[in-house]
């Protein structure tokens, strides 16, 4: 194999792996779109909350320490010294969880019927909140988090693909982190477990029959309430694992936040209410970055062609694919 | 209320005969749009009652009021009771109610478009907890509908219109109730099809004892399956009777259906002289 395929295929294999990323928090949106029709805003500062009360937990981290020590002039810090991951990631999604029903309570609670751009407008406030909330917890500075997943480049497939490169040439093995690898694995179990749950659960059925009709679903029975709160616990769920990922790999900083943007262009390609739109719309942005980041950008000689193409691409998209691809076709009667 | 003509001496004598009774209820939607002013009712046991009434009357604002589904459209009981086997109703939510075998089926059926036909009537029984029961139901249900048997895999919102009218009761009928509050089931059926939906909500009224309160426009078709029915204009009752009564009154057969002394007339000249002669 030429050296120019092998760096093909690594690029590819790097924006499939960054793609998986991208995919849990679009996933986070969609699930919350399809059942109360919300555009969740927040749900990248969920994925920031999730991962400041991980580290949090992990290094015993009195909340509100800085608040309650310029109050009472005290000077808490920690509680303890660490607490063993396992323990910290169920304290942190008993946290999403609550979350999710404080949200329900206080916020969704009142708007039930309102437009959906109230609604939107209101998880835009929830953002802000939600963001003034984790600083205030847990102070604003830059954390490490670390759950034990393995990073760094992948030894073995180095080792593995140095081989293939014709004698003599310059070629060093593929690149690829070992976290992307794992965060791919994880997003398989996550998008297979949710696809079973509600393709064949009684409250799956439920959640489905509450995104296609509202009053229907009323009308029988199902409480909205508690299907909102299910569906913000599990959206809830879904962002503490995108933000244990990307917290492991670029730290836990509030920028973290931002991953919301990322996902906008894949739920533009990939529908706004389909699951599995969701995975492929994320892979199809992390390759597409990848490849013109190398190829159209290393042509051009345009730098931080990464930054920006996904969204090139979700243009295209609306001009013409609106749906996406994946997207519910509006059932019409004829 | 004083005005209201009740033309049947026989009213109903039995008090504790009635499962339903809606004691003046005044309904208000976003806080100042008065819809319902003073909307009184008895359903009786076991029985099938209408409301009648054009556009805009109020029966699907009572059917809500009822079902409390109101709170979720913004609107409000202001006043009055709704008891239910002696218990007030009026403050609980939805999910109470169908728990405690009260339910709509909403007018345009609102069907789950991207649920199966069975997955919908499924649905149904998210109330009930023992999974042999529900799927006993779930032939009874395709019994009463065989058509529905046909296209239980078929997602729901490419059937027919008649076909999703069927998946609303029956869905409505997987929660095992008492009291099915029926919102225009003919709505945008033929006539054909209604009367064959009309047939099997009687058989269901009959086999189940299924207490039926059911909404029509289609006044004819109403008055020959209930027992009892009455007229709603402009957010009040206006006339109750037995339907045998109704069908004989002269101004129901005028204003409702279209018939009067010299046979049927066209809808152009009953609107004509409605507008002198009024009830209220």
């Amino acid at each position: 194999m030429s050296v120019d395929l092998l760096n093909f295929i690594e690029t590819v294999l790097n924006g499939l792996m960054s793609g998986v990323m991208y995919s849990l928090v679009a996933l986070g949106f969609v699930l919350i779109f399809k059942a109360s029709g919300v555009f969740n805003f927040a749900q990248g500062v969920f994925a920031l909350f999730a991962a400041l009360t991980l580290v949090g937990y992990q290094t015993g981290q009195v909340p509100f320490a800085h608040l309650i020590n310029e109050l009472f002039g005290t000077n808490y810090h920690h509680w303890y010294a660490s607490m063993p991951n396992f323990l910290a990631i169920i304290l942190t999604m008993i946290t999403m969880i609550a979350l999710a029903w404080v949200i329900e309570r206080l916020v969704l609670k009142h708007l039930i019927n309102q437009e959906p751009i109230i609604l939107f407008m209101a998880t835009i406030g929830l953002a802000f909140v939600l963001e003034g909330v984790g600083d205030l917890m847990w102070g604003s500075n830059v954390k490490v988090l670390d759950v034990g997943i393995p990073s760094g480049g992948s030894e073995w497939l180095e080792q593995a693909t140095i081989g293939l490169a014709p004698e003599g040439s310059d070629y060093y093995g593929m690149y690829v982190d070992v976290l992307n690898v794992w965060a791919s694995v994880i997003a398989v179990v996550l998008v297979v477990s949710l696809a079973l749950f509600s393709q064949y659960t009684k409250t799956g059925r439920a959640l489905r029959a509450v995104a296609d009709d509202h009053q229907a679903a009323l009308s029988v029975g199902i409480s909205l309430r508690t299907i909102w709160v299910l569906v913000w616990a599990i959206s809830g769920f879904i962002a503490m694992v995108a933000g244990i990922m990307w917290g492991t790999e670029s730290g836990v900083q509030f920028s973290l936040s931002l991953i919301a943007l990322k996902a906008l262009p894949v739920l533009i390609l990939g529908g706004f209410t389909s699951i599995p739109g969701a995975i492929i719309g994320g892979l199809m942005i992390g390759v597409g970055e990848k490849l013109a980041e190398i190829y159209i950008g290393g042509f051009f000689q345009i730098g931080a062609l990464e930054n920006w193409f996904a969204y090139v691409m979700a243009l295209v998209f609306l001009l013409f694919r609106p749906q996406g691809l994946f997207g519910e076709k509006i059932i019409e009667r004829v | 209320m004083a005005d209201i003509k009740a033309i049947n001496n026989n009213k109903k004598s039995d008090e504790n005969d009635d499962i339903l009774i809606v004691n003046n209820i005044e309904v208000v939607y976003s806080h100042v749009i008065l819809v319902l002013k003073g909307v009184s009712l008895n359903v009786r046991k076991g029985g099938i009652t209408a409301l009648l009434g054009g556009n805009g009357a109020g029966k699907s604002t009572t059917l809500k009021a009822i079902s409390t589904l109101l709170a979720s459209e913004r609107g409000q009981v202001t006043k009055g009771s709704v008891k239910f086997k002696d218990e007030y109703i009026h403050e609980l939510d939805p999910s109470q109610l169908v728990k405690k075998g009260v339910i709509q089926v909403m007018e345009g059926r609102h069907c789950f478009e991207h649920l199966t036909v069975e997955e919908n009537l499924l649905t149904g029984a998210y109330t009930r907890s023992n999974a042999k029961e529900v799927k006993l139901d779930l032939e009874r249900v395709y019994n009463y509908f065989p058509r529905l048997r046909d296209r239980r895999t078929s997602q729901a919102g490419y059937t027919s219109g008649g076909e999703q009218q069927m998946i609303a009761i029956g869905r409505a009928l997987m929660a095992k109730p008492t009291m099915i509050l029926l919102d225009e089931p003919s709505m945008g059926l033929a006539p054909q099809l209604v009367k064959q939906i009309f047939e099997i909500v009687k058989e269901i009224n009959k086999k189940e004892g299924v207490t039926i309160l059911l909404a029509e426009q289609n006044t004819n078709i109403a008055l020959q399956y209930a027992e009892y029915a009455y007229i709603l204009e402009n957010g009040r009752v206006v006339m109750e009777g037995s339907a045998e009564s109704m069908r004989d009154n002269e101004d129901v057969k005028e204003f409702y259906l279209g018939i009067s002394g010299e046979g049927r007339q066209s809808f152009k000249d009953v609107k004509q002289y409605r507008r002198r002669k009024r009830w209220l």
